[in-house]
């Protein structure tokens, strides 16, 4: 799956914010902040670098995605159905009753490996499915996101000694640094910077990047392996909510469902941003660093 | 009738008795808005901890609060908190016997169309196969207050599973006698017994009140307390009605069915019917309709009273 230009890459990801959105809106319910502050890593990923095939999901040497922070799940059904891995008309049922789109990943759907939901257990089934890959010889590299609210968890940092350990460079953590959690700031409700330090300690190759910039993030997943011989850890720094100007930074829009009107500014937004070149119009906030 | 979720009836008693006691602490692992937990946080800041989404090490403080003589509440999604903490549940709260109350928020399908990592349908079956836990659920908003009050009386680990949204009211008041333990008898009747426990009492009575109608009258248990149970309730039940249907928001494995069946079993072997999830993963939806789809319904407990007394007829 190759497109082309980081032009085209950011328009694919407004008319997927804007599919995700009328999805949350239509299910009342869903994780809106972190699908938004997602939406480019999942992009960057699903229409550029990763190899797979919405023809043949289970071709043995895809790359394979991990949704680990499956809450933001709204994002990646936007892309699969987008992709062809299902019917896009299936949307339509997130969150309804009996239907297969519920509100985390579920590997009933063509396109999702692993069921998660429950934080911090994504990097380990990372690891387990980065071992295999070596010892069949396969191609496959295998990119698990993160949440960074999700690093208090610690199986995560039990998956992170193991990546090191066996020096698995067929390996890609990413973590959606928005800062924030359900709760507020992540560094109010449990502080985890340093974080590249944390990962350097932890035998990592440590990436530290704009995530919403195509080109820094098409440059950082295709580079990897930058080292032989480590895992790499991507931090994507965003915006939570980024692309809806009222929903950006503000913690309650971690699931917070747009209205009729709010809906209507947001597509609106998105709109403009389509045919503006210049992002900065959209983008009220600056990103943390 | 309008009613509060039980998280908040929990909050509200929370307020009231820290006031006074100054060791009651709370404890959410980024959990304060679902756990309704935010007053308690923005009142009490020296008797709060915030641990992040952190559910093994969230308890483990705990127990070394309690060891420290603090009675700290941890607030947490009830399918985090129960499983993925119960080591910690076994070792540092139990088998230790520190004085933590384990509360388990959101529980049963409470997040009903986020799937089986947020449905919590084995916590009955895990906690209350721990040595020294005590596991208990509360049926409405009053039974959670008086139940919060018997919990900093109480010394001693427990797990305590809540749900999140509204439920209608069983009680008028707080005005009852509550006790950890012991059974509460809702209604009278000789031809079955009905036991239930949370949210499902609610479904129990409109049930007994359909037999009524019917000319079936049923006894109705609220069973708030799985672990001790109170057998002699069950007993009594078994001896003189003849027939037990339980209700539960509970995989059919391992919850109040299955103690029910294992206490009448050995001295008073009646048929038991044991409503609840079956062993699958619970449909996704919204919390009534994954209960319609189950038969967790007044209809359909009817239903089957009706299909047992008949062939009990014939
Ligand atoms: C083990 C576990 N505990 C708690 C939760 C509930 N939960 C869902 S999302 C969330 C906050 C996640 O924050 P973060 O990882 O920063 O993700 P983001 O801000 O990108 O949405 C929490 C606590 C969960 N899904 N899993």
């Amino acid at each position: 799956m190759r497109m082309t230009t980081t032009e085209n890459l950011r328009i694919k990801s407004l008319q997927i914010r804007m599919d995700l959105l009328k999805l949350i809106h239509g299910a009342k319910m869903g994780h809106t902040g972190g699908s938004l502050s997602n939406t480019d890593v999942l992009t960057a990923l699903y229409f550029h670098v990763m190899r797979h095939d919405p023809l043949n999901p289970k071709w043995p040497d895809r790359d394979r995605f991990i949704a680990s922070k499956g809450h933001s799940v709204e994002s990646l059904w936007c892309i699969l159905a987008d992709l062809g891995y299902f019917p896009k008309e299936e949307l339509s049922t997130f969150c309804q009753f009996g239907t297969r789109l519920i509100g985390h990943p579920n590997n009933k759907v063509p396109g999702i490996e692993m069921n998660t939901g429950a934080l911090g257990h994504g990097l380990s089934v990372s690891v387990g499915m980065a071992l295999a890959a070596r010892k069949d010889s396969r191609p496959s590299r295998v990119f698990c996101l993160m949440g960074d609210g999700e690093q208090a968890e610690g199986s995560v940092w039990e998956a992170a000694m193991a990546g090191a350990h066996y020096k698995l460079d067929n390996l890609v953590g990413i973590i959606d640094r928005n800062r924030l959690q359900i709760s507020g700031s992540t560094e109010d409700v449990m502080g985890i910077d340093p974080l590249d330090q944390k990962w350097e300690a932890f035998g990592w190759n440590v990436v530290s990047i704009d995530g919403h910039d195509y080109d820094q993030l098409v440059h950082a997943f295709e580079s990897a392996p930058q080292v032989t011989g480590k895992p790499t850890l991507v931090i994507a720094n965003t915006i939570k909510g980024k692309g809806v100007s009222f929903a950006e930074n503000v913690p309650e829009w971690h699931h917070h469902v747009p209205n009729d009107a709010e809906l209507q500014r947001a597509i609106d937004e998105l709109t403009a941003a389509i045919t503006n070149q210049d992002e900065g119009s959209v983008t009220t906030h600056a990103i943390h660093s | 009738m309008q009613s509060i979720p039980n998280r908040q009836a929990m909050c509200e008693k929370l307020l009231e008795l820290a006031q006074t006691d100054r060791d009651i602490m709370v404890l959410t692992s980024d959990s304060r808005g679902s756990a309704a937990m935010a007053p308690f946080a923005k009142q009490y800041p020296e008797q709060f901890v915030e641990t992040g989404i952190a559910e093994q090490n969230i308890v483990g403080i705990a127990a070394g609060l309690a060891h420290s003589g603090k009675i700290p509440f941890v607030t947490s999604p009830a399918c985090f908190l129960s499983m993925r903490s119960i080591e910690q549940i076994k070792v540092d709260v139990a088998y230790s016997g520190t004085n933590v109350k384990l509360v388990g928020i959101s529980g049963g399908v409470s997040y009903g169309a986020l799937g089986m990592s947020h449905h919590s349908l084995q916590d009955y079956a895990v906690t209350r196969a721990i040595p020294g836990l005590t596991v208990v659920i509360p049926a409405d908003r009053y039974e959670t207050k008086k139940l919060t009050e018997a919990l900093v009386k109480h010394e001693g680990g427990v797990y305590v599973r809540i749900g999140r949204n509204p439920v209608e009211d069983v009680y008028e008041s707080e005005d009852y006698e509550f006790e950890i333990g012991k059974a509460v008898q809702l209604n009278d009747g000789e031809h079955l017994t009905l036991i239930a426990v949370g949210e499902t009492v609610r479904i129990a009575l409109d049930a007994a009140e359909l037999m009524a109608k019917e000319g079936i009258h049923a006894r109705v248990l609220n069973m708030h307390t799985i672990k001790p149970l109170d057998a002699e309730a069950i007993l009594s039940a078994a001896r003189e009605t003849g027939f037990i249907i339980t209700l539960e928001e509970h995989s059919i494995y391992g919850g109040l069915g299955a103690a029910v069946a294992e206490v009448t079993s050995s001295s008073c072997p009646v048929p038991v019917h044991i409503l609840g999830i079956p062993d699958e993963p619970a449909i996704a939806g919204k919390t009534s309709e994954i209960f319609r789809h189950y038969g967790l319904s007044a209809e359909n407990v009817l239903k089957i009273a009706q299909e047992r007394l008949a062939k009990k007829g014939q």
